[in-house]
């Protein structure tokens, strides 16, 4: 998972600096990541993970490192798990 | 009410009319000589309204954006520039009472604010950027207990008469351009060198001018927090709401007139009601519309107050920009039809029905923040975000 996080990121993100130099927890609109660029990071997962954003996720705090993107990508696959 | 009983009447309403009636009295040399509405800005500081919004406990009011939405209205009934001066400087305050409270520096400041009833003006945009305030080229340079700032600042309201600005930057010189702080900047710690004229179409008291910005203050006055989450929790509301509320004024007072030249062409004729009688029923239809749109921006800003994933949530941000959308066109629209009934009485300088002065401040709305900016922002959140399709809830 954190893979293809960091694999869409580097592919949709625009950030100046490589994905790769990253830490999990580096604030990624500190680093440059634009709501746009959020926005086709979020379409990616949707994508990759066969999911959809609830609205309550739809927040910046759900996006702000890819520790969170994962915390939150765990949660929705859990709770369609429960399903 | 006795006009005595008005005079002594300490409500907030009493408060906000009296100041009404001394912005009323100047709007149009305001706007003539393009001139700041010093006349209204004293008053706001006499009858205390600068300071309405700190907290009780910082020795002021603690007043509600509700509340400071319907001062915006009284005032923008009388004249819009003092009205908007008064609203941004709000919006301002909004960022200091949500964002200052644990550093003491800006306690300290609100205390004075009200005390003292300090003027603040903004600095947000930017040669080089457009009106992306999410964005900055210039970069703040802290040096221990010193940080220092440049900026081209192609517009800050009232600048040259404010007590402090509030200006944006990035927050070091290797920061990216959307990695930003706030900085409170107090008159004598800033040089202004104007660098272009606030000579517009309307709105011109408010004094736009673009100025170069250098300053130099203790650190402390650096907001704590980022300024992405100041801008997402309390100046997208305030701003859309406030500013909105100042719209409803404008075009609550175009109403006004219309119908006010429409009962005196009645009584003239004896009771025959004059062609425009039927756009006066539609202009008042129009401005329930926009009285309700803000009323429900108010309320969905009031029931996501407490919650910042809320208020930094995508649904919350389209909601805001649609207040914005709907208030900044709809006004247009109305004034117009105002101007309709009045004729030419409407469309002459000068006269009690004269809709000229609103229908050139109202055309600011949409351009203040570019409508097709936010649409375009709109439109990417829609990608994900799912369309509010509830009534009530």
């Amino acid at each position: 998972m954190n893979e293809t996080i960091r694999e869409l990121l580097g592919k949709v993100g625009g950030l100046p600096v490589p994905v790769a130099e990253l830490a999990d927890d580096a604030d990624l609109y500190a680093v440059g990541l634009s709501s746009f660029a959020s926005v086709q990071l979020m379409l990616g997962l949707e994508e990759a993970f066969d999911i959809e954003f609830p609205d309550s996720l739809l927040n910046r705090k759900s996006f702000a490192s890819i520790a969170a993107i994962e915390q939150t990508l765990t949660h929705i696959l859990k709770s369609k798990e429960a399903a | 009410m006795s006009l005595a009983a008005l005079a002594t009447d300490m409500s907030l309403g009493a408060r906000a009319h009296r100041v009404a009636a001394v912005a009323a009295q100047f709007a149009d040399a305001v706007d003539r000589e393009a001139r700041f509405p010093q006349e209204a800005v004293s008053a706001m500081k006499t009858e205390r309204l600068l300071g309405l919004q700190i907290p009780s406990r910082l020795g002021g009011e603690g007043a509600t954006t509700r509340e400071l939405a319907e001062v915006c209205s009284i005032l923008g009934q009388a004249c819009a520039a003092a009205a908007m001066v008064f609203a941004m400087h709000q919006i301002k305050v909004s960022s200091l009472v949500e964002h200052g409270a644990e550093s003491a520096w800006h306690v300290d400041f609100m205390r004075e604010l009200g005390a003292r009833q300090l003027l603040v003006a903004s600095a947000t945009t930017e040669g080089g950027i457009g009106g992306n305030l999410r964005n900055s080229i210039c970069a703040i340079d802290v040096d221990g207990e010193t940080c220092r700032l440049t900026k081209d600042s192609t517009v800050i309201s009232y600048g040259a008469h404010a007590d402090a600005i509030m200006i944006t930057s990035r927050a070091h010189e290797k920061a990216a351009p959307s990695d930003q702080v706030m900085t409170v900047f107090r008159q004598g710690q800033y040089s202004l060198e104007k660098t272009a004229t606030w000579d517009t179409l309307g709105m011109r008291g408010t004094c736009s001018d673009g100025f170069l910005f250098k300053g130099e203050a203790p650190s402390v006055q650096i907001f704590p927090k980022p300024f992405a989450e100041i801008a997402a929790q309390s100046m997208l509301a305030n701003s859309h709401l406030l500013w909105s509320g100042v719209w409803f004024g404008i075009a609550a007072d175009a109403v006004s007139r219309a119908q006010a030249f429409v009962r005196a062409a009645a009584r003239k004729s004896g009771g025959t009601t004059p062609p425009g009688t039927l756009r006066l029923a539609e202009a008042t239809s129009l401005l329930q519309l926009l009285k309700s749109n803000i009323l429900c921006g108010l309320k969905t800003y009031e029931d996501a107050k407490a919650d910042p994933d809320q208020l930094s949530s995508m649904a919350f941000s389209i909601a805001m920009n649609n207040i914005k959308l709907a208030s900044s066109e709809t006004i247009l629209t109305i004034i117009n039809q105002a101007m309709i009934v009045c004729g030419i009485m409407g469309y002459k300088n000068g006269t009690p029905y004269s809709l000229g002065r609103h229908l050139r401040d109202a055309h600011s709305a949409q351009l203040m923040i570019s409508n097709d900016r936010i649409l375009s922002n709109t439109s990417t959140m829609l990608l994900v975000q799912k369309p509010d399709t509830s009534l009530v809830g």
